[in-house]
């Protein structure tokens, strides 16, 4: 082993330095915007509406790690996002209308209830085309991002479904906020689980003998750790609910909006999603066999087969999981819209394979982390929002997105060659 | 006493030829049986119809007196019959503990994976087999060939194995790691494992086999008592396909 008195900062905390050089970019990114848009960029506001931006296209991209680390592809998400969207549109305002009555909390329910298990049935089709019958993802799935979007076509007959059930909206950010008490609440047990999860690590750890990091490291992890939490839902508790929305409030209660009363935000449901999301995927990719073979199939296909895998299964399972979080994906996508139309999730496939790739993911397979395509994710999102606020041009905002992501892999190339992996 | 193993009248077909043409080989507990012929000669074809990869067309496999059914890998592992690939078929961006369980990890209580047991498990296999690797934690990509090889020999003895099954196992291996892997095969032997073993290496042949099997073009030359022949009747099984007289 290395001397322990010249080992790095970064290697005693034993983080991921591939993570930690993204963040620096990301840093980096995030105050040439705060320099150019003369400090909104960092707003409360605008760090408010980037993650709940966000949450749609990062659900999607922890399925994607799945599927890219599996030696797959699936170019159909944003298609199948809009036939989920789409589902649960007609459900809600028209198919379950004479069952149960508009706007009821059972229409609601099932609605979603179907929407998520359509898309876990056409990834599992999807998964069952790839594994069983050989023919080449990229393939069934490219057929797929035409089938799909024009599926969500026919369902709706072309038309755009506005949404307006309170509750279903609650999913899309602004209209679906905790407040900043219960902000509070969640950001504290956060934290405490996250402690948790470091302290048990270390336990398990010492209870075999290993070595395990020093004392102040695991300290510094976990303040770490705290800080980005706490400081995050204090950024969201800070954001002012405008004074327009508040008397619509009010109104819809027959009441005026008291003299001087303000309210704050707090932490968007959408974005708790998002986390749940994030933390079952990585949890799933760590400590669970399912994670461990899809590991495996990408680092060698043929030992994981002899190993006892069925590598079949694998691949319907990978696959209707993608399926499960398009149709999750479609619920945020629409509440944040406040409507179904037929351009709902355009383009998502793009943004989200590019978010798991910036975020580390190898197309060639075996290597890829959850928090690394949130990362992509929220650096495609920045991207495109601060060059918006500064005045770019659209078409020179996707000319950009483009070259970061061609930037983005070319760098990583360089890297890994480098550390020889 | 009955074989470990009798693969009697083994015959497989690949598009109308024949790779193994009724073949029967046996292995007894404590023995090595090499398994040598040229490449192409079906040793590879007849020893995954064991593994599990390929299924014989005829013929019939008997273990410990028992016929059984090989279907897959998974049927083959649940008689304890484990195998080490020419190719290592090892995940390379798994670490040594992740590879040696693939397939068969160990779960905590609550049904996630017990990273700390297995690499606690692993470091006390790998202590016995190869005291000097320390790489527990890296992908085995990281590794070198012998260190890889002792990794792939800790997966197939850690669970049990009766029947081992070793497809060159010394083949990419320097000679200080080849004197490794033939201490193990001894100690293996001691145990009472039955062992075949496909070599090219008349050498490897000569010292770690009690007695080897030569195939040509698919078929069975003889099997012969390697302590009553000399390299020279081996070889010329293996090139003339032509038994020794006295044998």
């Amino acid at each position: 082993m290395s001397d322990p008195t010249r080992r790095s900062l970064a290697d005693t905390l034993e983080l991921d330095k591939r993570l930690f050089g993204m963040i620096i970019a990301f840093a980096v990114l995030c105050l040439v915007f705060q320099y150019q848009t003369g400090g909104t960029f960092l707003s409360a506001r605008n760090i408010f509406n980037i993650s709940v931006q966000t949450v749609s296209v990062g659900i999607m991209a922890t399925g994607m790690v799945f599927v890219i680390v599996s030696r797959n592809i699936d170019l159909s998400v944003g298609s199948v996002l809009a036939t989920c969207s789409a589902i649960m549109g007609m459900l809600q305002t028209q198919w379950l209308v004479q069952v149960t009555g508009l706007g009821t909390g059972t229409t609601l329910v099932v609605s979603i209830v179907v929407g998520l298990g359509a898309g876990t049935l056409i990834g599992a089709a999807t998964g069952w085309m790839v594994g069983y019958q050989r023919i080449p993802s990229f393939i069934v799935t490219l057929g797929g991002l035409l089938i799909w979007r024009n599926v969500a076509w026919y369902t709706t007959n072309g038309q755009s479904v506005a949404l307006r059930d309170p509750r279903l909206l609650a999913f899309g950010g602004t209209e679906g906020v905790m407040g900043p008490e219960w902000s509070w609440v969640l950001g504290a047990l956060a934290t405490l689980a996250a402690s948790a999860a470091v302290l048990s690590a270390r336990r398990g750890k010492q209870r075999h003998g290993f070595l395990v990091k020093p004392v102040w490291a695991e300290g510094l992890l976990i303040a770490m750790i705290a800080g980005g939490i706490l400081g995050f839902v204090a950024l969201v508790n800070s954001y002012e609910i405008p004074v327009g929305k508040l008397k619509r409030i009010f109104e819809a209660q027959g009441m005026a909006v008291p003299e001087g009363f303000v309210a704050y935000h707090g932490l968007p449901i959408s974005v708790l999603i998002l986390v749940a999301v994030a933390v079952s995927m990585t949890v799933i990719a760590q400590k669970t066999r399912l994670g461990r073979y899809i590991y495996a199939i990408g680092g060698n296909p043929d030992a994981a087969e002899l190993s006892g895998i069925n590598t079949r299964m694998m691949t319907v399972k990978i696959f209707a999981l993608m399926g499960f979080l398009c149709g999750l994906a479609a619920l945020v996508a629409q509440a944040r819209l406040q409507s179904h139309g037929n351009d709902i999730g355009t383009l998502d496939e793009l943004k989200v394979i590019a978010a798991t790739v910036i975020g580390g993911t190898a197309l060639a397979g075996g290597v890829g982390t959850i928090y690394g395509a949130l990362l992509g994710a929220l650096v495609m999102q920045s991207l495109q929002s601060g060059m918006a606020m500064i005045g770019v041009d659209t078409p020179f905002q996707n000319i950009v997105v483009g070259g970061v992501l061609i930037i983005a892999v070319w760098i990583d190339i360089f890297y890994r060659k480098r550390m020889g992996a | 006493m009955t074989p470990l193993l009798e693969m009697r009248d083994i015959s497989i077909s690949f598009g109308g030829i024949k790779a193994v043409d009724h073949v029967t080989i046996d292995l007894m507990p404590g023995e090595v049986v090499g398994l040598l012929g040229h490449n192409g000669a079906g040793k590879s074809t007849l020893i995954k119809c064991l593994s599990g990869a390929y299924q014989a067309d005829q013929g019939q496999i008997l273990v410990e007196g028992r016929p059984v059914t090989i279907q897959n890998p998974r049927d083959a592992r649940a008689l304890n019959i484990e195998t080490i690939y020419q190719t290592l078929a090892l995940s390379d961006n798994l670490d040594a503990a992740a590879n040696l369980f693939l397939g068969r990890e160990m779960m905590t209580r609550l049904g996630f994976i017990d990273e700390a047991r297995m690499e606690a498990e692993t470091r006390r296999i790998m202590g016995r087999l190869n005291p000097n690797f320390r790489k527990f934690s890296v992908p085995v990509s990281a590794l070198s060939g012998g260190q890889r090889q002792s990794v792939a020999i800790a997966r197939a003895v850690y669970f049990n194995a009766k029947i081992l099954i070793m497809d060159e196992p010394t083949a990419a291996l320097g000679p200080h790691e080849t004197q490794m892997v033939a201490e193990l095969i001894q100690e293996l032997k001691a145990q009472g494992l039955g062992i075949i073993l496909i070599e090219h290496d008349i050498h490897n042949v000569m010292k770690l086999c009690d007695r080897a099997s030569v195939m040509k073009n698919g078929q069975l030359v003889g099997t012969v008592k390697v302590d009553e022949v000399t390299d020279e009747e081996i070889l010329a099984m293996i090139i003339l396909g032509k038994k020794p007289v006295r044998a």
